[in-house]
């Protein structure tokens, strides 16, 4: 097998897993501010992803739109209401 | 809304206008490389939330951004429209025409050919729609920022 090629499946298996990973972590936490950061997280990666599978197109709509604005809507919305999830 | 620390405000100043130009290189080269009107307009918007965020501002001209947004819908629709003059309903009646508006010929491709390789200027009523829906986006996803900070901190008033 190639190194390249080698090289490029490790990058993309370590993509996938974070993505794995950002999401469990926005899944599982209490204080819904860094829920939402580690959402945004998880959009970059998935924007990271689209571009290493060759669409740079959807890559840079979902750069602006989900790492950029859902956040900020989504931490303005939580200024409105309680910062913690309950029980 | 209150404004955020002095570093926020000052990488917001040094990032506003490289940000800004990238989102206007994105719409202007719709037709040439990856992106186009929507992608430039949420990069533009997402600046503008950022400058909402860090300064504060409650000043927007909501009149005038609305105003906008209906003149990005009606761009893009009477450059559908206008195409029935020229031939049928989005004609490219732009492109390669007389009318001195986007329509700079292609020269032949002998020699070095690329995909991406030809003038900004030559694509019609594709860039015309790319701008119209540029302006669209831009607008509209600012306005949905600004009222979700401005209906939340109003909120936090009334408690």
């Amino acid at each position: 097998m190639d190194v390249f090629t080698l090289l490029y499946d490790m990058l993309h298996l370590m993509v996938l897993l974070s993505i794995v990973i950002s999401g469990l972590m926005v899944i599982s936490m209490k204080d819904l501010i860094s829920a939402s950061i580690a959402s945004g997280a998880c959009s970059l990666l998935v924007s990271l992803e689209f571009f290493i599978l060759q669409a740079p197109d959807v890559a840079i709509a979902e750069a602006g739109v989900g790492a950029a604005l859902t956040t900020a809507i989504f931490i303005f919305a939580i200024k409105g209401t309680r910062r913690r999830e309950e029980h | 809304m209150e404004r955020m620390s002095s570093v926020v405000r000052t990488i917001t100043k040094v990032a506003f206008g490289p940000i800004f130009i990238f989102g206007a290189y994105i719409i202007l080269h719709g037709h040439l490389t990856p992106g186009g009107g929507f992608q430039g307009g949420a990069l533009i918007a997402s600046v503008m939330a950022l400058y909402f965020v860090a300064f504060g501002d409650e000043r927007w001209k909501k009149k005038l951004m609305s105003t906008l947004e209906s003149i990005g819908l009606l761009t893009f629709a009477s450059a559908g429209f206008l195409g029935l003059t020229a031939g049928f309903f989005f004609f490219n009646f732009l492109a390669g025409s007389k009318i001195p508006f986007f329509n700079e010929q292609i020269p032949s491709m002998e020699g070095f050919v690329h995909p991406n390789w030809a003038p900004l200027f030559s694509a019609g009523t594709v860039s015309v729609m790319n701008i119209a829906v540029g302006l669209e986006v831009v607008v509209g996803i600012t306005l949905v920022v600004v009222a979700m900070g401005l209906f939340s901190f109003a909120g936090k008033e009334g408690e």
